[in-house]
């Protein structure tokens, strides 16, 4: 597959997220390292034999947090004190972890968003002109 | 390893002697040049045999983001300048919040090089230029910008989900975190230099005259948790943390003087030696090992311990990177001062106040002195000196055997973290 000599970086990252809506990271060849986050150096064992992998997508909430102050670009969202987002930590069904902004809670109400509750990526809400992984209760 | 020994030390010993702060608040007219200078004047005001300035052979200045903050590139020459100090050389350090706990490393590594003898070491931020959303847009900065910053995540965000992540492991609660914030104002009520000179019991009952004055209904408070419960006096940041959980934005400087230990005695008679420092980098939060834990904290403290050869149990007074209150409680366990998952236990206790058996703070933290981001780890060096020396005033810890202090400084969310151990003499 031609989409397999994308460079190792953040460009073919969100190319893959935002064109071809998957989730795509890298395996180490030599060890078995995964990262959701493209790289061309194996943060393990230090090995250059790096292959593209695909994640499922699918994964759980371990934290997170409600912004009510964010930043200016969340604000021109119209997020802010009385209409906070939520972002968090979700560990990959691969074993990875992966910051992202939770959809489809409610950041008003913290106390009934769960730790530990499935998601999944909401590859249909990533805006092309500011990619960024997106999820939502499974 | 290619490498000879991993039990590093300093291949001479260095102390400081004297240490300045320039007043931490907003200020409206003083670019951070200014503060330094203010800092500057401070030190050598203090400096107990004083000294020629000529004498100074070399500075590194902590600065985190003069660039985004002020327009300001290429900082250290000016304040090289502003000290009339040129030509030695100058260098800025850029470790985020640990710019200046980075800064004061590299001044040590130059003194027991052999290099130099006289080095100044400090830090400054100007940050109250913005509005609150720009200073948060410049600190998101030195959290993963491809990776972290788009999902929406601040830096009160990722630490609310450390806290979040802290809570539903351990018996940590919000009030917990409230109780740092209550604890360091008090000690920040004790530092004539602090932003925040006043307890939380002082702000409670500012508001309720506020409202009596102006006709308003009056709040109701039985206590100082009372009111930063009431969402209107404490509203949320970023859950499960308040504005009272966050360090204030702030702008000010602090410097120290460093020398090798052995004409330490030329400035003052009572020198603070450095027996160990640690530097360690980590990594974001969703790469972390734990999301209750820094990883480089603990590495740096394991790095300062070795190299002084003593153990958490020795710390008399720590001062800590309390930029949230959460982060004062995990860097009470990551030093290994209290076992993972018992910091909240401690305070309740009490065991970290003032009257403590393991004061934190005592300068009232980043939480209550302010936290001017590239001056904080030297401003937290500059407490335990002032701790070790017996000279802190009113916030003074009664330990007549008081030897041995640690400071504690993070750049990020912990993709730095500088832990020096002092000593008097």
């Amino acid at each position: 597959m031609a989409t397999e000599t994308r460079p190792f970086n953040a460009t073919s990252f969100n190319a893959y997220l935002t064109e071809d809506k998957r989730l795509m990271g890298v395996r180490c060849r030599a060890c078995g390292m995964l990262s959701p986050e493209p790289r061309p150096l194996c943060r393990s064992c230090h090995s250059r034999d790096l292959e593209w992998h695909e994640f499922s997508g699918r994964g759980e909430l371990s934290t997170f947090t409600c912004i009510s102050i964010g930043p200016v670009y969340m604000v021109e969202q119209g997020f802010g004190r009385n209409n906070p987002y939520c972002s968090g930590i979700v560990t990959l069904e691969e074993g990875p972890r992966i910051s992202a902004r939770i959809l489809g809670v409610d950041g008003n109400n913290p106390q009934n968003i769960r730790t530990g509750m499935d998601l999944v990526l909401a590859l249909e809400e990533i805006d092309p002109e500011h990619p960024s992984l997106m999820f939502r209760p499974a | 390893m290619a490498t000879t020994s991993s039990r590093r030390q300093l291949g001479r010993s260095v102390s400081i002697v004297g240490a300045g702060m320039s007043g931490f608040g907003a200020f409206a007219d003083k670019d951070s040049r200014d503060l330094f200078v203010e800092a500057f004047q401070d030190l050598l005001d203090h400096l107990d045999q004083g000294m020629d300035i000529e004498d100074i052979e070399c500075a590194y200045v902590g600065n985190y983001s003069s660039d985004l903050f002020e327009h300001q590139g290429h900082t250290a020459p000016i304040i090289a300048d502003w000290l009339g100090m040129t030509p030695i050389p100058v260098t800025r350090i850029e470790n985020a919040c640990a710019s200046s706990g980075s800064a004061l490393r590299e001044g040590i590594m130059a003194i027991a090089s052999g290099m130099y003898d006289i080095v100044l070491v400090g830090g400054m931020e100007k940050m109250t230029n913005l509005p609150t959303e720009g200073v948060t847009d410049v600190l998101a900065t030195a959290a993963d910008a491809l990776y972290e910053v788009p999902t929406g995540l601040t830096f009160p965000g990722i630490f609310g989900a450390i806290a979040k992540a802290h809570m539903d492991r351990y018996e940590t609660n919000l009030d917990h975190l409230l109780k740092v914030a209550i604890k360091n104002h008090v000690n920040g009520s004790k530092n004539p230099k602090a932003q925040f000179n006043v307890t939380i019991r002082n702000l409670m009952e500012r508001r309720v005259t506020r409202a009596e004055q102006r006709g308003q209904p009056v709040p109701d408070y039985n206590s100082e948790m009372d009111f930063l419960n009431d969402p209107g006096a404490n509203p949320w940041i970023a859950w499960p943390l308040r504005l009272y959980d966050c360090a204030p934005i702030t702008d000010g400087a602090a410097c120290v003087l460093l020398v090798a230990s052995d004409i330490a005695h030329n400035f003052t008679d009572k020198p603070v030696t450095i027996a160990g420092t640690g530097q360690a980098s980590g990594r974001p939060l969703h790469d972390a090992d734990e999301l209750t834990s820094l990883s480089a904290a603990r590495t740096a403290a394991a790095r300062a311990y070795e190299m002084a050869g003593v153990t958490a149990d020795d710390i008399q007074v720590a001062e800590v990177h309390d930029c949230f209150t959460i982060a004062e409680i995990v860097a009470s366990e990551d030093l290994g001062f209290f076992e993972p998952g018992e910091g909240a236990r401690a305070l309740d206790e009490g065991r970290t106040a003032l009257d403590g058996d393991k004061p934190i703070n005592t300068s009232g933290g980043l939480k209550a002195k302010g936290h001017p981001v590239g001056a904080s780890g030297v401003a937290q060096v500059a407490e335990i000196f002032h701790q070790l020396r017996g000279e802190a005033g009113e916030r003074q810890v009664d330990n007549p055997d008081l030897e041995v202090g640690l400071t504690h400084n993070v750049g990020g969310t912990g993709g730095t973290c500088v832990v020096n151990i002092l000593r008097k003499g």
